[in-house]
């Protein structure tokens, strides 16, 4: 099973040299820390930031530069900051090439829930709906099943949905898995010590396994 | 040069009427009308609809709108900071509209701008798009939003002239400038008030055409909501 850490370091391993791209909250930001320096590549904050650096350190917190989580951060030599209508031009308009998103569930037609318990509390959906409307590569880093075992990764999402036939990629803790366009998840290479059978037990929707499945090497 | 100065906030916010639609800039805490928002709460004001994208924490921003009910309605695309706002939520005191939050930039935008109407991709398929009318272009399908605009807006920028324009700092620029400019009364505060021609032309973010009123604010606290540091190697 792969560690919050593992599935950032995964997703990482699918950012190019020079892209855009936006990361979502929670495991989506721990991807950062793992692009490795030769890539050159630029992070965007929906609220209105290109090029975000590391967290600064304690005498160089500023309260108006913030990521779109709210964190405190830094900017980067060659940032630039804009409107948050600006913002979403530039998501809308397909020019941030990577999209890197939490979600609550995935269908094995890569639709995506992430924003909306019903009867629990509704926090809104953010930058989401937009982000997934519009990116042609997107990526989710999610567990592959809840806290009471049932799977995640479903033929039909329960939940309300963010965004229909979006989702590309998928790293999970189990594994890491691709959507098919005809539908299915397109089983890719799984965590270290876990097998096949265990991830087809915990995908409810479509597996397509084929061949050999390698296991991820950390 | 039309002088749009006011005294204070207290001024600037005087004629809000109850039951008014009211536009704020900023995301999270950060680029907020803090000054604007302490001089609201003060005022009888109430039944207010409030455009903005998040709805403050407990004890800051809107927050203090909330738990004085001065407000019937919000507008926005993430609330999940405030317990205030999920009480009056789930009693019923509230209602909440919420949607994503390019649409929301863009429909206040599109206020702001004359344009009554756009087809966006966001929410297709959703919840979002229900009762909406969609339409296919290039064999992809979008969702008709509709303008927002608002009786008065309030936003916050760091420099400003007499004239009203301004130019914002960081990430505290977010929802600023469409807010200003679809507001049909834009009141403005900002941390330093400057006399024409300080401010260089090239520089300005939102110009003072938008805005009707500013003032320069005083004792920002602004609020951090995630600190997050490195520590030093």
């Amino acid at each position: 099973m792969l560690t919050k850490d593992q599935i950032a370091q995964r997703i990482a391993r699918e950012v190019e040299n020079r892209q855009h791209i936006n990361l979502g909250i929670g495991i989506p930001t721990l991807v950062a820390n793992y692009i490795p320096d030769e890539l050159d590549v630029v992070l965007q904050s929906e609220n209105g930031l290109l090029g975000i650096g590391p967290f600064p350190t304690e005498d160089k917190v500023d309260p108006d530069l913030i990521n779109a989580g709210k964190q405190t951060i830094t900017i980067t030599k060659g940032s630039v900051l804009f409107s948050s209508a600006e913002s979403f031009a530039m998501i809308r308009g397909g020019h941030v090439d990577l999209t890197i998103l939490g979600a609550m569930e995935v269908s094995e037609n890569g639709d995506i829930a992430n924003w909306k318990i019903p009867g629990k509390m509704v926090k809104g959906m953010g930058g989401a709906m937009d982000l997934v409307a519009s990116a042609e590569n997107i990526i989710v880093a999610m567990q592959h099943c809840s806290r009471s075992g049932s799977s995640k990764l479903l033929k039909e999402c329960t939940l309300p949905i963010t965004g229909i036939r979006c989702v590309k990629k998928i790293v999970t803790d189990l594994a890491f898995l691709e959507i098919h366009p005809d539908g299915g998840f397109v089983l890719k290479e799984r965590a270290p010590g876990v097998t096949v059978e265990e991830i087809r037990e915990k995908t409810e929707g479509k597996l397509i396994v084929n061949g050999n499945i390698p296991e991820m090497k950390f | 040069m039309i002088d749009k100065r006011v005294k204070n906030a207290e001024e600037a916010v005087r004629d809000i009427p109850s039951g008014a639609t009211l536009l704020m800039g900023g995301f999270g805490l950060c680029g907020i009308p803090e000054n604007c928002i302490a001089a609201i709460e003060k005022t009888d004001v109430k039944d207010l609809t409030i455009v903005s994208n998040n709805a403050g924490v407990d004890d800051f921003g809107i927050g203090l709108l909330l738990q004085k009910k001065k407000v019937k309605k919000m507008i926005s695309s993430y609330v999940g900071e405030n317990a205030e706002f999920e009480r009056q939520l789930l009693s019923g005191e509230l209602e909440v509209d919420l949607i994503p939050q390019g649409t929301l930039a863009e429909r206040v935008r599109a206020g702001g701008a004359g344009i009554p109407a756009f087809f966006t991709p966001a929410g297709v398929g959703t919840e979002v798009a229900e009762g909406k009318e969609t339409r296919d272009f290039e064999g992809k399908t979008y969702l008709m939003e509709e303008w927002l605009r608002g009786d008065f807006s309030c936003v916050k920028a760091w420099k400003g002239d007499y004239a009203g324009n301004l130019i914002f700092k960081g990430t505290a620029r977010n929802f600023n400038p469409m807010m200003a400019a679809a507001g049909k009364i834009c009141i403005a505060e900002v941390e330093e008030l400057v006399p024409p021609g300080e401010l260089e032309p090239n520089q300005i973010h939102t110009p003072g055409i938008y805005v009707q009123r500013i003032f320069q604010g005083e004792n920002y606290e602004k609020r951090i909501e995630q600190k997050t540091i490195t520590k030093k190697a």
